[in-house]
């Protein structure tokens, strides 16, 4: 590692600290403007001016969980007294349960494609950033080129085609087809930044491995996977964001049994449009898995960031 | 331990020959040289007998069995490299018990091995530390007892103390040297530094442009080179080489220089035209009377010995004289060759002509 040549002063130091501190605060409200939604009453969360101080109360968490149907007197008596705190709150609006949504099987959903596309696409990218770090393959340059080229156009330029073979090919609406997608589109990012990282490994290590008496591949997952964590680490969150967060192709190519959670959670907002708590609660949860994961691997994140930066 | 032999290696690397057609053997137990400037070949030589390389012709002899085309895993030899590529994720003694945990022995006889090994290298206080904070001495070491704790066939080492800085190469040298003598394993190590190679080497192969250009004990290399390039990159000053046109007949014992006649080794080889004649700077003698004449150029004094330049009618000549000698810039004087250590040259091909002095040694190169 390096170091500035020169101590910056403690002006610039503050005048840095002050960016970074704004920065943060701008980059994070939006983020607790949807915490604070999902708590909020539907009244509470589309008032002007935005109301800062309010009471909290679960019922967005309630209706993202549930479906419920408006309630006539004679349902009201045949139920009895509610049983559970969360019908107490659908009684408040005069609505029954009715039963579980189905935002819970779409979060399932949510995570078998996107932490199954990452893992594949890591196994994949790994092996194949391997072999262009360390072989001589024929027309590497090109076929890197080309690897990097699907990731040239938007989503939208290829969705139709994709949906056209997905339906041949019986995909549509799948896990297996999302993952595949979403590997396929992640292959290139993650090939591309696992090379870079595995070029920075120095070749000696494995040669040293083969002479001590390992195979390639032993010498592949035992002295370069190690030596490669902080990469593949950082890639990994890159790809897992990026299949979490993916719209375009989940909304054309999934509506029933492989939806994912972001084209669920717009219609969560119900057919008269008012129910932003239930969405702000939808969008609370779904971002929890990628913090947590990212929390996780934060070290390395910040590693693998800088990483190769600076020549030691 | 084991004979290595090399017959008729070559490697290409696409249109580029990084070795043409090697040939020679190291014996059981010798301490083997191979000695040339960068991008000679010589690295490749020894990749190609460790396994990481594979020859595009010819075969390579382990212990009696050609390997040529064998895994660096199956062919029990240990290489020490240049920056000694200890694992990073692990700590020094994980390094020495990694050959012998491939192998599969058992713990407790890895952690008796570990412990020998650690001893005999002085490195017992370390086992348990990271590799990552120790010094260039300790890594060595380390790299070292990762390659002798299998007791493998050879040792390989490229350049194992390039890494190091002067003070402590001199001190690794001995160690190493030492730890050879102790342990009488086949070695094979690579080195740019004629010193290094002299000091350290039983036996030497130079190598230049892929060529092997000569092979031998360090004294016959030096003494009695075969090729103007090996007379050249070995010793410091190197040989000087004086440039003539000329016959010499087979069994002459003289030569003649700019209308001198200078006595040489009695030849065996006839040559006519352009020709070299090689003198070694601790051979010449300045001697005013003596009929080739020179004037000095420069001088430079290194305590017990000064090395004069002389610029004379064939060329610019470098003499190691006693620094008592009294030699002023400008003076005029008279050379004087120890006849009995000269070289002729074939200008052109630059290779040695055979004279009864040298004839032994180039029945090798």
């Amino acid at each position: 590692m390096s170091f500035s040549v020169t101590e910056p002063s403690k002006g610039t130091k503050w005048f840095a600290g002050i960016l970074v501190v704004g920065y943060a605060i701008i980059t994070i409200i939006p983020l607790l403007w949807i915490i604070a939604t999902g708590f909020k009453s539907p009244t509470d969360s589309i008032a002007y001016p935005p109301v800062i101080v309010f009471e909290p109360t679960l019922e967005g968490y309630v209706n993202l969980f549930t479906d419920r149907t408006r309630a006539t007197e004679q349902m009201l008596e045949d139920a009895g007294p509610p049983q559970t705190w969360y019908e107490e709150i659908a009684r408040e609006r005069g609505t029954v349960i009715s039963g579980p949504s189905r935002y819970g099987e779409r979060f399932l959903n949510s995570v078998i494609i996107g932490f199954g596309s990452t893992a594949l696409c890591m196994i994949l990218g790994t092996m194949a950033a391997y072999a262009f770090s360390r072989f001589r393959v024929p027309l590497k340059d090109d076929l890197l080129f080309f690897i990097l080229s699907t990731r040239m156009m938007p989503p939208i330029a290829v969705a139709i085609p994709i949906f056209l073979m997905f339906r041949q090919l019986g995909l549509n609406d799948t896990h297996l087809g999302m993952i595949l997608l979403y590997t396929a589109v992640n292959l290139s990012l993650s090939v591309w930044l696992l090379k870079g990282f595995i070029d920075e490994i120095p070749i000696e290590y494995e040669e040293a491995a083969l002479i001590d008496g390992y195979t390639r591949f032993q010498a592949f997952y035992k002295v370069v996977l190690p030596q490669a964590a902080t990469g593949i680490a950082s890639t990994t969150i890159f790809c897992l964001i990026f299949a979490w967060n993916e719209y375009a192709f989940a909304v054309l190519l999934t509506s029933g049994e492989a939806q994912t959670a972001p084209p669920f959670i717009p219609n969560i907002i119900g057919v008269n449009g008012k129910d932003w708590p239930a969405v702000a609660a939808g969008a609370t949860i779904f971002l929890v898995p990628v913090m947590v994961f990212t929390v996780l691997l934060r070290k390395h994140l910040l590693r693998g960031i800088t990483f190769g930066a600076v020549r030691k | 331990m084991a004979q290595i032999r090399i017959e008729n290696v070559r490697k290409d690397f696409g249109s580029f020959t990084a070795v043409q057609s090697s040939s020679f053997t190291i014996e059981d137990g010798e301490f083997f040289m191979l000695l040339g400037p960068s991008g000679c070949g010589k690295t490749t030589t020894l990749r190609m007998m460790a396994g990481l390389e594979l020859p595009t012709s010819g075969e390579i002899y382990i212990d009696g069995e050609e390997v040529g085309m064998k895994r660096a895993s199956e062919r029990d030899i240990a290489f020490v490299f240049q920056m000694f590529a200890l694992y990073p994720h692990m700590n020094v003694g994980k390094n020495i018990s990694y050959p012998l945990v491939s192998q599969g022995m058992p713990k407790a006889q890895v952690k008796k091995k570990v412990g020998e090994i650690a001893e005999i290298l002085g490195i017992t206080d370390i086992l348990n530390r990271p590799v990552g904070g120790l010094s260039g001495g300790d890594r060595q070491r380390v790299a070292l007892g990762r390659a002798i704790v299998r007791d493998p066939k050879a040792f390989f080492m490229d350049e194992p103390l390039g890494a190091l800085d002067a003070e402590f190469r001199e001190h690794m040298a001995e160690e190493l040297r030492a730890l050879h003598d102790r342990m009488n394993a086949t070695t094979v190590y690579v080195t740019h530094d004629q010193l290094e190679a002299m000091q350290m080497g039983d036996k030497i192969v130079v190598m230049n442009h892929g060529v092997v250009e000569q092979f031998g004990i360090p004294q016959d290399i030096y003494d009695w080179p075969a090729t103007k390039f090996v007379a050249e990159f070995i010793g410091s000053p190197p040989m000087n080489f004086l440039n003539f046109n000329g016959t010499v007949e087979p069994g002459a014992v003289t030569v003649a220089m700019s209308d001198v006649s200078f006595a040489v080794p009695q030849q065996i080889d006839g040559a006519n035209g352009a020709l070299t004649f090689g003198v070694r700077p601790e051979h010449i003698r300045l001697d005013d009377a003596a009929p080739f004449k020179g004037r000095v150029a420069a001088t430079e004094y290194l305590g017990t010995t000064q090395i004069v330049s002389l610029d004379t009618a064939n060329g610019t000549v470098k003499a190691r004289v006693a620094s008592s000698d009294p030699v002023s810039v400008g003076q005029t004087t008279g050379l004087h060759f120890d006849a009995r250590t000269v070289t002729l040259f074939d200008a052109d091909s630059g290779k040695a002509l055979k004279s009864h002095a040298n004839a032994k040694v180039l029945v090798n190169g």
